[in-house]
């Protein structure tokens, strides 16, 4: 019988590290022995664009992309982008938002308004909504850059795949001039 | 090993187990990591070609000689190289020769949609389309079996989703090819004068008709029954989508969208209640069917437009709405994407945009150009059309035209497709000035190698080509090069060249802002001292992402010493993002900027 596949949207800006992060969690997603399909667009949409990444995994995938309405997770990297997407989660859905605000060139230019209420729009929308420092936190931890790692370790708090399949993934990931760091980084997302 | 792959990283490693040896190639997206990652393999030999017809030449010169060769693009990449195409069709080859097509439904990277099975059909060759990455790593060695077998170029159809998701592959061990590299001569199935390809006409039709039979007994064409009351007919993508959408359906899973199998198509209509088809973009399995005498639905129900998913798929099949959340009611700024912070063209274009000029533009990063506020590029149509449609512009308006038109182009795009269309404007005399964005790389793909960069695919240092002499040479006696970050200069000199009569060539020389941040260099980031920004917005007016502005909040308003009194903010630079191109420097009359400490 082949178990319910479950879909994972993680969003953010170009040079965020969206698509690092998602490669870590489908590597963690084999190592899990499970099957796993991810989804991203390059070129063009990537110069300082919207970047999305769908990941989807159970025990047989056929489509690397979630259809609007059937997400369970979203792991957004910036809090404007988690509006753009939230249509693709489902009924009960879960949504993991990093406090962080990227104005689009509109905003910088005085154009258009940053909506200042996000946060709020999102839980009006959706019941389980998790706002997390991670920008925050890497910036003490010494590396902007971390932040995918402290918010895949809020991640793994929702998945049920043990630490040392995690850590064990990290470590081939990394150089190891940075591992154990981004080992912390991970810990730290994962406990608080 | 079980290892998580994209389609095109499985391609290459697909073609590298199975013995292929050769690939040409132009970057273009979603294609372009097909090539680079092959030619990382042990043993193979890759290049960038300066386009896709050479690619393709390049990849026919080396299947002539035997070996596996591949020629890979993405779909208007065929329009290129379509002229060879459509006549490798007639002679085959020695060796295996296999084009593989970047198809790009929902345009994600490029100008249009095009559908490019339709080339199989067109040029009479067979075409191949897996689903996902483990059949990718497959279809690429069944390719090349077909090729040889059949003697005919195969078609290898890609699309952006399947090339840039990623799903699990099994690596295996490479097996030597076994193909034997000579010369071998053989006029009449070579030399295509009318006599000779009249013969090789014939020659290609009896190779359909074998084709079309192998497809009703090909592996990768299979049923899957289960509910018979709706049977759908899918390949690649779509079936995947269409698979997950209707998991209680029948399937015919097509692995050759052509010839198609006739009469497995027939057989699977008659042990189905409905009978569907599932395609992105054109009817292109649905009208063949609808031939057939089948009746079929598809793109009655079905967009022809942009990419699928499972829920489109699922409620244009079943009628019923999807149960989606409507977004909260609010306005989200969109964030398209635009030219990175220190990109050299946003010099050039910030001049352009003032000068009351119609700018031809072509393929690139500069393309993004066109949006406010830089509004510095008015076309974009193909790669390396800037130079000729502004020839054929100055030449319509006459004197009227004289210092209005100018094309930009690319240093990869003009090397690309460019050339020709330069001599042009020097053969029938225009009074265009063209500009090279010679920012030493092929940017937009991802920093790709060309000849103008003095290194080849592989890394070898190799003759660097010289785009001021080659202007020169080509007959142009105004040659210009410029520094695009230099706005005063970059001003001058487009002032000079477009009162001048007669064609001009102005490269505009200065390395990508990716490319010197890759090699690790870049300048010292720049700050605004808010106690002498006066609030004019005029840097603002460069469009680059590290400088945004900030309006006085309710507390400043009353606490700022305001530099005028209509003064309502200032101009701020992100140090993280900021390079220091000076540019906002340069349009600072207040010289607000400074180094940031």
């Amino acid at each position: 019988m082949e178990s319910k596949v479950r879909s994972i949207l993680i969003a953010g800006v170009g040079g965020q590290g969206v698509l690092k992060a998602s490669d870590i969690l489908s590597a963690v997603i084999i190592e899990a022995g499970m099957d796993v399909k991810k989804s991203e667009v390059h070129g063009m949409a990537q110069r300082g664009g919207c970047v999305t990444s769908h990941v989807r995994y159970g025990s047989r995938v056929y489509s690397p992309l979630a259809r609007k309405g059937d997400v369970d997770l979203i792991l957004s990297f910036e809090k404007l982008e988690t509006l753009r997407y939230l249509d693709y989660l489902k009924e009960g859905g879960r949504v993991i938002i990093n406090d962080l605000e990227v104005y689009p060139p509109s905003v910088n230019m005085g154009e258009a308004e940053y909506p200042p209420d996000v946060i709020d729009l999102v839980a009006d929308h959706v019941d389980t909504v998790e706002v997390v420092d991670a920008s925050e936190k890497a910036a003490r931890l010494g590396d902007p850059r971390m932040v995918n790692t402290i918010l895949l370790g809020v991640l793994s708090r929702h998945m049920d795949i043990d630490s040392a399949v995690w850590e064990k993934v990290l470590r081939k990931t990394f150089p190891p001039k940075v591992v154990e760091k981004n080992i912390e980084a991970f810990h730290l997302g994962r406990k608080d | 090993m079980k290892v998580l792959m994209s389609g095109n990283e499985a391609i290459a490693r697909g073609a590298y187990e199975c013995g292929v040896t050769f690939a040409a190639a132009y970057p273009g997206t979603p294609s372009t990591e097909i090539t680079e990652e092959f030619s990382k393999y042990e043993g193979v030999y890759a290049e960038w070609s300066p386009n896709e017809k050479v690619a393709l030449e390049v990849a026919i010169g080396a299947s002539l000689a035997g070996a596996n060769a591949m020629a890979v693009m993405k779909h208007v990449g065929v329009n290129v190289a379509a002229d060879p195409l459509f006549t490798v069709s007639y002679t085959g080859t020695n060796g295996g020769l296999v084009i593989v097509t970047a198809d790009d439904p929902s345009l994600h990277s490029s100008q249009n949609e095009q559908d490019n099975r339709n080339y199989a059909k067109f040029a009479k060759i067979p075409m191949i389309e897996p689903s996902d990455s483990a059949e990718a790593k497959d279809f690429i060695r069944i390719a090349f079996e077909i090729a040889r077998k059949f003697d005919t170029p195969v078609f290898l159809r890609t699309t952006t989703r399947l090339s840039h998701s990623k799903s699990v592959v099994e690596t295996g061990e490479p097996k030597p090819s076994g193909a034997v590299l000579e010369i071998r001569h053989d006029p009449r199935k070579y030399v295509m004068v009318p006599a000779n390809a009249r013969l090789r006409r014939l020659a290609v039709e009896e190779r359909m008709k074998k084709l079309a039979d192998f497809a009703e007994t090909f592996p990768e064409n299979r049923i899957e029954m289960n509910d018979p009351s709706m049977g759908i007919v899918a390949a690649g993508m779509a079936y995947s989508y269409a698979r997950e959408a209707f998991p209680e359906a029948s399937f015919l899973k097509l692995g050759m969208v052509h010839p198609i199998p006739a009469g497995m198509i027939r057989a699977f209509a008659a042990k189905v209640d409905r009978l569907y088809v599932v395609e992105e973009l054109d009817p292109f399995l649905e009208e063949q069917i609808r031939a057939l005498g089948l009746p079929v639905a598809g793109k009655e129900h079905l967009p022809f437009t942009n990419e699928f998913d499972p829920g489109i798929v699922e409620t244009a099949l079943s009628g019923k709405a999807a149960n989606v959340k409507a977004l909260p009611q609010v306005t989200i700024p969109p964030r398209p994407p635009n030219l990175c912070p220190g990109c050299p063209h946003r010099g050039l274009f910030y001049v352009l945009g003032k000068t009351k000029t119609f700018v031809a533009g072509d393929i690139g990063c500069y393309t993004l150009s066109f949006m406010k506020p830089l509004a510095g590029l008015h076309s974009c149509i193909c790669m390396g059309a800037s130079v000729g449609m502004a020839h054929g512009m100055s030449k319509a308006l006459g004197e009227g035209g004289h210092g209005k038109v100018v094309g930009v182009i690319g240093d990869s795009t003009f090397i690309h497709s460019g050339i020709t269309s330069l001599l042009n404007t020097v053969y029938n005399q225009s009074d265009v000035v063209i500009v090279i964005c010679d920012n030493r790389t092929t940017a937009m793909t991802g920093m790709q190698q060309h000849p103008a960069t003095g290194y080849t695919l592989q890394g070898a240092r190799t003759r660097q080509l010289d785009l001021p002499s080659l202007g020169t040479v080509l007959g142009i006696e105004n040659v210009r090069v410029i520094n695009p970050l230099d706005l005063k200069e970059t001003k001058e000199v487009m002032k000079e060249e477009l009162e001048r009569k007669g064609p001009s060539l102005v490269v505009a020389q200065s390395p990508c802002a990716l490319l010197l941040k890759k090699k690790g260099g870049g300048e010292k980031p720049l700050r605004i001292d808010p106690d002498v920004c006066t609030g004019c917005k005029v840097c603002l007016g460069l469009g680059c992402p590290a400088i945004s502005w900030r309006k006085f909040d309710a507390e400043t308003e009353k606490t700022f010493k305001k530099k005028t009194k209509k003064q309502e903010g200032i101009a701020v630079i992100d140090r993280d993002l900021c390079n220091g191109c000076t540019l906002c420097s340069q349009v600072c009359k207040f010289k607000a900027v400074e180094e940031a400490k």
